[in-house]
């Protein structure tokens, strides 16, 4: 049995979910800072 | 502990939280990356199982922070229950979803890992179960959380339920000891490893980079939380008005 896509798979899938909880963890935090750098603002 | 209380005021903890957040993701990827790198490239392939071994730099990092997750979630929440800090329980929050995600890859990693290993993607044995069962109770506790939250409870609730889930650490932990499992037994403990150095170098970049990143998400996801309180406040300040 080829190891290779086995490798590649879950090298991939971890990959693809840290990439994915980052953008929107970081995405979440630039949102609600930003509401309230403007609600202090106002 | 007076550092933790001295941490425990937002505004100091926003202070501090704002320039190691890219500190602590930066470093994390970086060393992640390099561990992954040197894991797929500099290091020989395994005797028995050949070039499959390389999961390992993936697959142990996944479940020290399912893990990991969950042990400082609890503390957390010890720490809320203990001395109602509201930030210690914006940590036991923030720390659920990368908790569960982690978790979540720990299982797939090593079903992936079993397929050409084992001969079969799935086993209902001690340590497969066991890792399943955390994954279900991280998501027991994202749900339970929002829906304290929405109901505007104080948070107890969640915190006893991340308290009582630390009972299924030492059922992970001893698994292989506890019942004749398929998944392998230690081999990495406080005392030394089984695994060659040769092979074991990468494992601590990748362990470390992952940590790293688990800390810069956990702190992106408490300065949403922290401001998203600030928002919800400040509006009903306005309407008190």
């Amino acid at each position: 049995m080829n190891p290779w896509p086995f490798v590649s798979a879950a090298y991939a899938l971890t990959g693809l979910g840290a990439a994915g909880i980052a953008w929107v963890s970081w995405r979440a935090m630039r949102r609600a800072e930003r509401a309230a750098e403007a609600l202090r603002r106002r | 502990m007076p550092i933790f209380h001295a941490l425990a005021n937002p505004a100091r903890f926003q202070k501090l939280a704002r320039p190691l957040t890219p500190l602590c993701f930066w470093a994390g990827v970086a060393l992640a990356l390099f561990g992954c790198w040197a894991g797929l490239t500099r290091t020989p392939a395994d005797y028995l199982q050949g070039e499959t071994v390389r999961i390992l730099y993936i697959h142990v990092p996944c479940a020290w922070l399912g893990m990991g997750g969950w042990s400082a979630l609890a503390l957390a929440s010890i720490a809320y229950l203990v001395w109602r800090h509201p930030l210690a329980a914006v940590a036991a929050r923030a720390i659920a979803a990368p908790g569960a995600l982690f978790a979540g890859l720990c299982l797939v990693t090593g079903s992936i890992w079993g397929r050409p290993t084992w001969g079969t993607w799935w086993q209902w044995d001690g340590r497969l179960t066991s890792m399943l069962l955390l994954f279900f109770v991280y998501i027991a506790y994202i749900a339970l959380s929002r829906a304290d939250a929405e109901r505007g409870g104080d948070g107890r609730i969640p915190a006893l339920f991340g308290v009582a889930g630390t009972i299924l650490l030492p059922v992970i932990r001893y698994s292989v000891i506890w019942w004749n499992t398929l998944h392998q037994g230690q081999s990495i403990g406080l005392t030394g490893s089984t695994i060659a150095p040769s092979m074991l170098w990468p494992l601590w970049f990748t362990l470390s980079g992952f940590s790293l990143f688990f800390a810069g998400l956990v702190l992106m996801r408490m300065r949403a939380m922290l401001a998203r309180q600030k928002v919800e406040a400040r509006m009903r300040r306005m309407a008190a008005v």
